[in-house]
C-alpha cells in the first residue's frame, strides 16, 4: 500500500523494461494534487451519525481525470484495452507495433498480475513499455497509470495502449484517464459473452473480433454475437480482425490514425 | 445463481479498501460503530462480497469491527416499446412485453452514504 495515501497498492510493481529495478518515479501526484478531498481535521463527537455522501470510487476517478488531463495536455492517444484472458490482445499489439508502431510514436504500458513475458513480447519490437504487476489485483488502476505514466513518459502526440490485465469483469470499473475503450474477444470464447459480461461491454469504444481465421473450424455465429454486442452497447463500433493473418487490420490502424489526428488536433476522442 | 462471496471477491476487495480509506480520512481517529453504504444492483458489485472483504480490510483501522450496512437500489426502467415503466435489478432487463429496448436510469449508485461514531 502507498504509505503516503493508503491508495491500495500492495503488491504492485512498476519495471520499466531494460532496467533491473522497479521505475522510481512514484509519479503519484501527491504535488499536484491527488484528488482526494481534504480532510477537514474536524473528529465529530462519539455516538453521532456522520453524513459522508462520498462517492467510492470518488479517489480514481479524480486521479483518472488528472492522468487524463495530462494526457490531454500532451496530445497523447491512451487506449485501454480490455479482454479475457488468451483472447490474444498481446499478439495483435505485436503485430500493430510491428505495422505501424513507429508511424505512431507508440509506447506500451503492460498489465499483468505476475512476470515480464509480456513486455519482452513488446520489447522485442523495439517498443518502449512499461510492465505493472499488480501482484494479487486483477486490474489496472488511476494509481497504477499514474505510476506507469510517469515512468514511461509518452512522447507528444503519440499513441499509448495501455494493456489492461485479462480479466473481463474487474477493469471495467476503473476509469484510468484514457481516451478511448477497446475491447477485444476471439472467436474461440462463446458468442454469449456480450451479455454474461455486460458491464465490460456497455463503456466499449471500439470492439474487436479475434482470430476470424479460425472461423470455419468452431462453432461462433459472428450475427448472434453482433447482435449480442448491439445489445449491451447500442450503436459501437465493431470491427472483425486475425492479428495472425491480417484480416481487418488496416480499419483497426485507420481507427487508431483517426484518434491520435483528433488528439493532435486538440480534440478529445471519446471523453 | 449468485456468485459466492468468496469467488468473486476481487474488485470488491480494492473498492471495499477505497471504503475504508475514506472513511478512516474523513473521521480521522474517531472509532467507526456503524457504515451506511449505497452499492446498485447494477453497479458490478456484489454486497456480499463488500461485506467479506471489509472484515479483512477494516482490520487494525478505527473501522475494525464495524457493521456495514447496504442499500442495494434497482434501476428504474422505461420500456420504448409499450411504455411500461418498472424497477430492475438486470443490466439488461426484459419487459413484460417481450421487447428489450428498454432504458435503464439509476441502479449504478457507489456512495458512503454515512458512518456512526462508536
Amino acid at each position: 500500500m502507498c504509505g503516503t495515501c493508503g491508495c491500495g497498492e500492495a503488491g504492485v510493481r512498476v519495471t520499466e523494461l531494460g532496467t533491473a529495478a522497479p521505475a522510481h518515479g512514484h509519479g503519484h501526484g501527491h504535488a499536484s494534487g491527488h484528488g482526494h478531498p481534504p480532510g477537514d481535521g474536524h473528529v465529530p463527537g462519539a455516538g453521532r451519525v456522520v453524513a459522508l455522501e462520498e462517492d467510492i470510487l470518488g479517489a480514481n476517478d479524480a486521479l483518472a481525470a488528472e492522468n487524463r488531463r495530462v494526457l490531454t495536455e500532451r496530445g497523447v492517444l491512451a487506449v485501454n484495452l480490455m479482454s479475457s484472458p488468451g483472447s490474444g490482445k498481446t499478439t495483435l499489439l505485436v503485430r500493430t507495433l510491428v505495422d505501424v508502431g513507429a508511424e505512431l510514436g507508440m509506447s506500451v504500458v503492460e498489465g499483468d498480475q505476475e512476470t515480464l513475458l509480456d513486455a519482452e513480447r513488446i520489447g522485442a519490437t523495439g517498443t518502449r513499455v512499461v510492465q505493472v504487476n499488480t501482484g494479487a489485483g486483477c486490474h489496472l488502476d488511476a494509481t497504477m497509470l499514474a505510476r506507469a505514466m510517469a515512468a514511461l513518459a509518452p512522447s507528444p502526440g503519440s499513441v499509448m495502449v495501455v494493456e489492461n490485465v485479462g480479466n473481463l469483469v474487474c477493469p471495467a470499473l476503473f476509469d484510468l484517464g484514457e481516451a478511448a475503450r477497446v475491447v477485444v474477444m476471439s472467436v474461440t470464447e462463446g458468442a454469449d459473452k456480450p451479455l454474461k459480461y455486460p458491464h465490460m461491454f456497455r463503456t466499449a469504444d471500439l470492439v474487436l473480433l479475434n482470430k476470424v481465421d479460425l472461423l470455419p473450424y468452431v462453432d461462433f455465429d459472428v450475427a448472434t454475437w453482433t447482435a449480442a454486442v448491439e445489445r449491451v452497447r447500442p450503436g459501437v463500433e465493431v470491427l472483425s480482425v486475425s492479428a495472425t493473418r491480417g484480416d481487418g487490420l488496416d480499419t483497426w490502424y485507420a481507427w487508431l490514425r483517426a484518434g491520435i489526428a483528433s488528439r493532435r488536433g486538440g480534440t478529445a476522442t471519446s471523453e | 445463481m449468485a456468485p459466492s462471496a468468496r469467488t468473486s471477491a476481487v474488485h470488491e476487495l480494492s473498492i471495499t479498501q477505497s471504503v475504508v480509506d475514506a472513511v478512516t480520512r474523513r473521521m480521522g481517529d474517531a472509532r467507526v460503530r456503524r457504515v451506511r453504504l449505497e452499492v446498485g444492483r447494477l453497479s458490478g458489485l456484489v454486497p456480499d462480497a463488500v461485506q467479506f472483504c471489509f472484515e479483512v480490510v477494516a482490520a487494525g483501522t478505527t473501522c475494525e469491527g464495524a457493521l456495514v450496512e447496504i442499500d442495494e437500489p434497482c434501476g428504474h426502467a422505461l420500456c420504448r416499446t409499450c411504455g411500461r415503466a418498472f424497477e430492475t435489478g438486470d443490466v439488461l432487463p426484459l419487459c413484460e412485453c417481450g421487447s428489450a429496448d428498454i432504458a435503464v436510469e439509476g441502479g449504478r449508485e457507489l456512495r458512503i452514504r454515512e458512518v456512526e461514531l462508536a
